[in-house]
């Protein structure tokens, strides 16, 4: 299956390797580094690159490219997959997922890279049983270890992996008992130039973070779970209870997880919370052209709209962008021609609006398509798809827990073609 | 080494045997003269029933010996139904291989060929199936077992794409992609749509499995269109999408173009050539121009559409567009002269070689098509001929040649200026082209034979290219895998086979189980975990989920029938096996009380359908014996044995129809549980579609309708006058619940006069009504005289507009006036319409947010029964039963008079007597109003 990994940074140099099988030659990375030439950006590296005697398989993540070897047939999902949830290990592990933080604790990298594949075939991908397996580091830990020489793998197999729910720790204490749910909701979107919504719909999860004693077995119950179109689950939810119930029952993994993603019924009418007015225009005749935005709350049930910020990749022929906004602060790269407007809040009453010129290579022609303006929000206490949960009950255990549920709405892929 | 393995293999622990099933390809690379050995192991492994060893011995098997399909047989089912518990990396590995393996064993779907069952055990079987496909058909599958269908799915077929399908809910991309390969090689056609709706959910993920994902739905786009056209908007492009993705999507709206979407895909593609992004732009109009070939309608709107993009600023979008205007225009040259000739106008402006060259040819193939300009084409090229192109060079040579044949007068000095051009010319192409092309073309004195035919080689017709997908043959490779991506065969690639013409003998996975495994299958089954799904049975899918089908639980020997015995027994009788209790631990105590709550079900239901049931009972009876002596019996005889009778005992009923009860016990599992599968109360569902059949149909008072859905609104008759305010004129009405005849918008009211004055009342008519905005009344035909004790009845239509507002008028006779008024209940203000139950998910899916309104209510023990229940909703409201697959849950349609909106009323009642009553409907007014009748109704 997966040979090597090879994590390389933005600028190619190829900064740590681990190879399960026989050792493949760094040499294999030219390939890579030349399809990334070709490509301009780095998105568009092609995630398969066959060379002559093996394949690499890329994912891009964090400004890293993570580069699996393999050498014969494998459902390439299955790598990818694989490289992403190396990624996200990493994440839990150390915060975040960047060069430096990798180098700083290389050698746990290293001991959780060897429990996740064995000869190449995943082993140990659960983070709650690789945590048993493998201590994340600490403060105290690693001058402990320091002193001590011992390092962080744990002495014995974790009970995890041989119990009922692989996905939890056994054994597990709190003092404040506590399960809190977030329900994310991302709202989609294509509005063309006159407004009107090309595509729009709602994609949501729902996260939880769960730290209850022993081994709780929680149901979690909508209002309206017919909303729920297409849904995904964490490996714990029974699936049975939800085919017939509509109920999602579930023994939680220990601490941060996904509890589920769904998606909202194509058919309803998704509720588009933001409008935006532009006018961009660029003329022939002289080298300057005309820019104003103004975003405005539509539907939002009443809250208030927060953490917009207005992106928008200008034309090439852009050399430079005067303007001036009503509120927020803005930004305008000349090199990457990114204009981007951090807004904040939408008050109702004084629309934010950003106006000015924009000035245009002398010489060059018009520029023949106007930019498409890219949109983030947040909206707290909302979810637009109306979803809301019912109720949250414990069974399995005494104590009583601490349950909470948030709800939030905010922008995922919205465009505004202008 | 190989000891050590071997004695890992029979460890206790299913981690070390675990660890043994990935030393084995470690080894297999090291010494592969082991081979033989290890296979034994692999088999030893294969045979294991643990979750966690499956997936790594599985690996280790596609790694050694991919090749010994046979070593699977015995293990087919058993890891089918291990499948939802096995850990992700593991389910990808097994689903395909079982794929690779289901492609040997089983016959394709797709084909027609008529299998005729011999043995009662494959009509078993077909009824199965039909159970499987959704709870309409059951009852017909149940009566008409034999011969039916044509091609029946062998049960293990089916097994399989039951057990993977709630797979695709799951976490995992790799996980979703693997089984939507699985269906869309294995399924049935009709069944292969499910995938679509996972495979777009995946494109929310990263890109790089976008791009992985979108490789797979471009091919599966080219055979199953219609699979993906409800989505065609998941697919549009957003400017941030890397190239990539955005090609690959744009391969997708093309594929999935046709005669009445186009018109929105090709606004979508106009929007995409106005992009930054030339790559993509070049690739839009490629994607234009296979549209316009695929889809005759829009063709000339797609050259239009293409030649307004020659004036484009762009040149590379002016190239491209040249290119594919010539491809378009080589299907219909004639009308298209006019084309031509801007193309060659446009000769001066374009540099790009490809399209100079594409240029040049459309001249020369059609230079017919404009004699004038040809030539002076030509000389044009001449005069640039040494500065161009290799591409455009032979392209010139090509326009000299075809010109020379057909206008020699005008172009004959021309044409060999060219060729002495070419003769001399860097590239010996070009030079080789040149001499060929005067050997053919100028007869020389040995008056070759060829140059008689050059006119027919050169201006042959040719035929017009197809343009087609570049993902068209690519299903032959197994999709999902990296050799389908790459459209090239990798190292170590399966070739997925072919199904074969015969189906091999399915009775090789029967598993008759030996002496020795019995009893390591009791010893190990003290240590086997029990899986946390209670048994991979009963989560397959939505209709045959709850009550898990007592065949395969039959035939599958290993844990799912034990384990269901083995929840039975400790809950119900004392003969409980102590291990298994143990062993379960807490996680099944609430599945133990599921199943109680299924039996609960169960027996009520059982009721219901006696009379159905003793008809279909016996020939099962008979089919099931034969078929479950064959050798499905299994290695826990024992205990099901045990288990069947005690269950007897907590279902009184069931003692009566049951044969004699012992030596069939397994049996007699089978034969009690269909009932429970059936539709609720199906003879009620039929009588209410039928009713509202009927309804449609006649106009008068028809018998034919059952008394349970009574004719007459459940408010009976209201008064509209008193005899004694009326002066001994009686008027009642009711709403007939019939169409007005005269405009379907009305609700058809009966008005029941009577005279009980002793003078008869004359000219009995409707005077100028008064009636509030869009309200209209179609009066009743004069009554001329009423005679003292005399009754007579008149039907008039009133559209209350969707309102509950009052009808007023006046009811005239000759000497006086009344001032009446009608105001119907807001269950009159609808006609029943009758939909399937998926339809009808489907519409409430629809109606969601402010069209739902939900109450909750607490049923009365009078009208629990699903005939009272039915009743009472039936009279509030004049509404269609739909049929419904659970229990408890009653669904109602119809559609508002006037406007014609949809009316869908769901209640779902619990045993307990608590019960949530859901309407959806556009109207949120009527559906408030209706949400209170009927609450009331039923809570009375």
């Amino acid at each position: 299956m997966i040979h090597s990994l090879f994590l390389i940074n933005s600028s190619g140099d190829i900064f740590l390797e681990k190879h399960w099988k026989s050792v493949v030659s760094r040499s294999v990375c030219d390939y890579f580094f030349e399809a990334q030439e070709r490509a301009t950006e780095a998105e568009n590296v092609p995630p398969v690159i066959p060379t002559p005697h093996h394949y690499l398989l890329s994912v891009y993540r964090h400004k890293i490219f993570f580069v699996a070897v393999i050498q014969t047939e494998v459902p390439p999902l299955f790598v990818i997959e694989f490289l992403h949830r190396v990624v996200d290990t990493f994440q839990d592990y150390f915060g975040v997922c960047s060069e430096p933080v990798i180098k700083d604790n290389v050698v746990v990298v290293y001991e959780v890279l060897e429990e996740m594949l064995d000869n190449g075939f995943p082993l140990a991908t659960e983070s709650n049983i690789l945590k048993e397996l493998i201590k994340p580091p600490t403060i105290l830990r690693t001058v402990v270890n320091t002193i001590t020489g011992s390092t962080n793998v744990g002495d014995q197999l974790p009970t995890g992996q041989l119990s009922v729910v692989p996905w939890r720790r056994t054994g597990v204490k709190y003092t404040n008992n506590e399960a809190y749910f977030d329900v994310v909701e991302e709202i989609d979107a294509i509005i063309d130039k006159s407004g009107s919504t090309i595509t729009a719909e709602i994609q949501g999860v729902i996260d939880a973070c769960v730290k209850l004693t022993g081994m709780p077995d929680l149901t979690l119950s909508f209002m309206n779970p017919r909303l729920l179109d297409d849904v995904s689950f964490h490996p714990c939810v029974r699936f049975k209870r939800w085919e017939s119930e509509r109920i999602l029952s579930f023994i939680p993994p220990d601490g941060n997880f996904r509890l589920l993603s769904y998606h909202v019924s194509a058919q309803n009418l998704v509720a588009i919370p933001v409008y935006v007015k532009h006018n961009i225009s660029f003329r022939d005749s002289t080298s300057l052209g005309r820019f104003e935005i103004t975003v405005g709350p539509k539907q939002t049930m009443g809250k208030t709209i927060e953490g917009v910020i207005v992106t928008s990749q200008m034309p090439k022929g852009v050399l430079n962008m005067s303007l001036s906004p009503s509120q927020g602060t803005h930004t305008f790269d000349p090199v990457t021609k990114m204009l981007s407007w951090d807004v904040g809040k939408i008050n109702p009453q004084k629309l934010p609006s950003l106006k000015g010129t924009v000035s245009l290579q002398a010489g060059a022609s018009r520029p023949d398509e106007n930019p498409t303006i890219n949109l983030q929000f947040k909206i707290q206490q909302l979810a637009i798809s109306g979803l809301k949960v019912n109720r949250l009950d414990m069974y399995g255990e005494k104590y009583k827990p601490f349950k909470g549920i948030k709800y939030m709405t905010k922008a995922g892929k919205f465009q505004v073609r202008t | 080494m190989m000891l050590a393995i071997k004695e890992a293999a029979s460890d206790m622990s299913p981690y070390v045997r675990k660890t043994a099933a990935h030393a084995i390809p470690k080894l297999y690379s090291l010494d592969s003269d082991q081979k033989d050995q290890l296979i034994e192991v692999i088999e030893k492994l294969l045979a294991d029933k643990t979750t966690l060893v499956a997936g790594s011995v599985v690996m280790a098997f596609e790694e050694v010996c991919p090749e010994r399909i046979d070593l699977i047989h015995k293990n087919y089912r058993k890891l089918c139904n291990l499948l939802i518990d096995v850990e992700e990396w593991g389910q990808v590995v097994i689903i395909s291989m079982l794929t690779r393996y289901a492609r040997t064993q089983f016959l394709s779907p797709t084909q027609n060929e008529s299998l005729l069952e011999e043995n009662p055990e494959k009509a078993f079987y077909g009824s199965e199936e039909d159970e499987a496909k959704g709870p309409g058909s059951e009852e017909a599958a149940a009566a008409a077992l034999p011969t039916r269908k044509p091609y029946v799915m062998d049960p293990d077929h089916r097994l399989l794409l039951r057990n993977t399908k709630p797979l695709l809910q799951s976490r995992s991309a790799a996980v979703v992609m693997a089984v939507a390969q699985l269906y869309f090689h294995l399924a049935p056609k009709a069944e292969v749509g499910v995938i679509a709706k996972a495979l777009v959910r995946l494109l929310r993920s990263h890109s790089e499995v976008q791009y992985v994902v979108l490789q797979n739905v471009a091919t599966m786009s080219i055979k199953r269109r219609g699979m993906f056209e409800p989505y065609l908007k998941s697919f549009y492009i957003r400017s941030t999408d890397p190239t990539q993705i955005k090609i690959l999507k744009l391969e997708v709206l093309t594929n999935l173009a046709n005669e009445t979407n186009i018109p929105t895909v090709l606004r979508e593609f106009q929007t995409y050539i106005r992009s930054m992004d030339k790559d993509f732009v070049a690739a839009t109009i490629q994607a234009i121009g296979r549209c316009a070939t695929n889809i005759g309608r829009v063709r000339d709107t797609c050259l239009n559409g293409l030649v307004q993009l020659l004036s484009n600023r762009d040149e590379l979008v002016v190239a491209e567009s040249v290119v594919v205007i010539k491809k378009l225009l080589q299907m219909q040259p004639a009308q298209h002269g006019e084309i031509i000739k801007h193309l060659a106008k446009l000769t001066d402006n374009i540099q790009v070689p490809m399209a100079r060259a594409s240029i040049l040819w459309l001249i020369g193939e059609y230079c017919e098509h404009v004699p004038r300009i040809a030539p002076d084409v030509l000389r044009k090229m001449a005069k640039s001929f040494t500065a161009e192109e290799d591409i455009v060079k032979l392209q010139v040579i090509n326009l000299a040649a075809k010109l020379y044949l057909t206008n020699s007068k005008q172009t004959k000095l021309l044409t060999q200026y060219v060729l002495s051009l070419a003769k001399y010319d860097q590239n010996y192409d070009i030079r080789d082209r040149a001499r060929f092309t005067r050997q053919l073309i100028v007869p020389s004195e040995q008056g070759g034979a060829l140059s008689r035919h050059a006119k027919k080689l050169f201006l042959a017709p040719k035929p017009a290219p197809v343009l087609e997908s570049s993902f068209k043959d690519r299903d032959h490779f197994q999709l999902g895998s990296l050799s389908h991506l790459l459209n090239a065969k990798a190292t170590g690639y399966q070739e997925l086979p072919d199904w074969p013409e015969e189906a091999p003998d399915p009775s090789v996975r029967n598993v008759e189980v030996p002496e020795w495994t019995k009893c390591s299958n009791r010893e190990k089954r003290k240590e086997k975990e029990k899986p946390f799904y209670s048994d991979s049975e009963g989560e397959s899918g939505p209709t045959e989920s709850a009550d898990s089908d007592p065949e395969s639980e039959s035939e599958s020997d290993s844990k799912s029938s034990s384990e269901s015995g083995s929840g039975e027994s400790s809950s119900e009788s004392d003969n409980e096996d102590q291990d298994e209790d143990e062993e379960k631990g807490r996680s099944s105590e609430s599945e133990q009380s599921e199943e109680e709550g299924e039996k609960k079900k169960m027996k009520k239901r059982k009721k219901v359908p006696e009379g159905q049931r003793e008809g279909s009972s016996s020939d099962e009876g008979s089919d099931s014996s034969s078929s479950s002596s064959e050798s499905e019996m299994t290695s826990d005889t024992e205990e099901e044995q045990v288990e069947p009778a005690s269950w007897r005992k907590k279902t009184p009923p069931s003692g009566k129809s049951a044969p004699a009860a012992k030596e069939i016990s397994l049996l007699d599992l089978e034969d009690f549980t269909p009932p429970s599968v059936q539709p609720l109360s199906p003879p009620t569902v039929v009588s209410t579609s039928l009713a509202a059949d009927l309804e449609g149909l006649t106009l008068t008072d028809s018998p034919l309708v059952p008394s349970l859905l009574s004719p007459v609104s459940g408010a009976g008759r209201q008064e509209l006058l008193h005899r004694v305010a009326g002066e001994g004129l009686a008027v009642d009405y009711t709403f007939s619940r019939q169409p007005f005849s005269g405009d379907p918008h009305m609700v058809s009211v009966h008005i029941h006069f009577s005279n009980s004055s002793d003078t008869p009342i004359k000219g009995l008519h409707v005077g100028t009504p008064k009636l509030p905005a869009g309200i209209s009344i179609q009066e009743f035909p004069e009554i001329e005289s009423l005679s003292p004790g005399e009754s007579t009845t008149a039907i008039m239509g009133i559209n209350f507009c969707d309102s509950t507002q009052a009808a007023n008028f006046q009811l005239c006779t000759q000497t006086r006036q009344f001032y009446v008024s009608i105001q119907p209940p807001v269950g009159e203000l609808m006609a029943p319409v009758f939909m399937s139950e998926n339809e009808f998910k489907k519409e409430q899916g629809k109606l969601t947010g402010m069209n739902e309104i939900t109450e909750k209510l607490t049923l009365p023990d009078a009208s629990r029964s699903d005939h009272v229940v039915v009743q009472k909703v039936t009279a509030t409201a004049n509404l269609g039963r739909v049929p419904c697959g659970t229990s408890d849950e009653y669904r109602f349609a119809g559609r508002t008079l006037t406007s014609g909106s949809l009316v869908l009323l769901t209640l779902d009642a619990r045993p307990t007597g608590a019960a949530q009553l859901t309407v959806n409907s556009e109207k949120m007014v009527i559906g408030t109003m209706l949400v209170k009748d009927v609450v009331q109704a039923l809570t009375q």
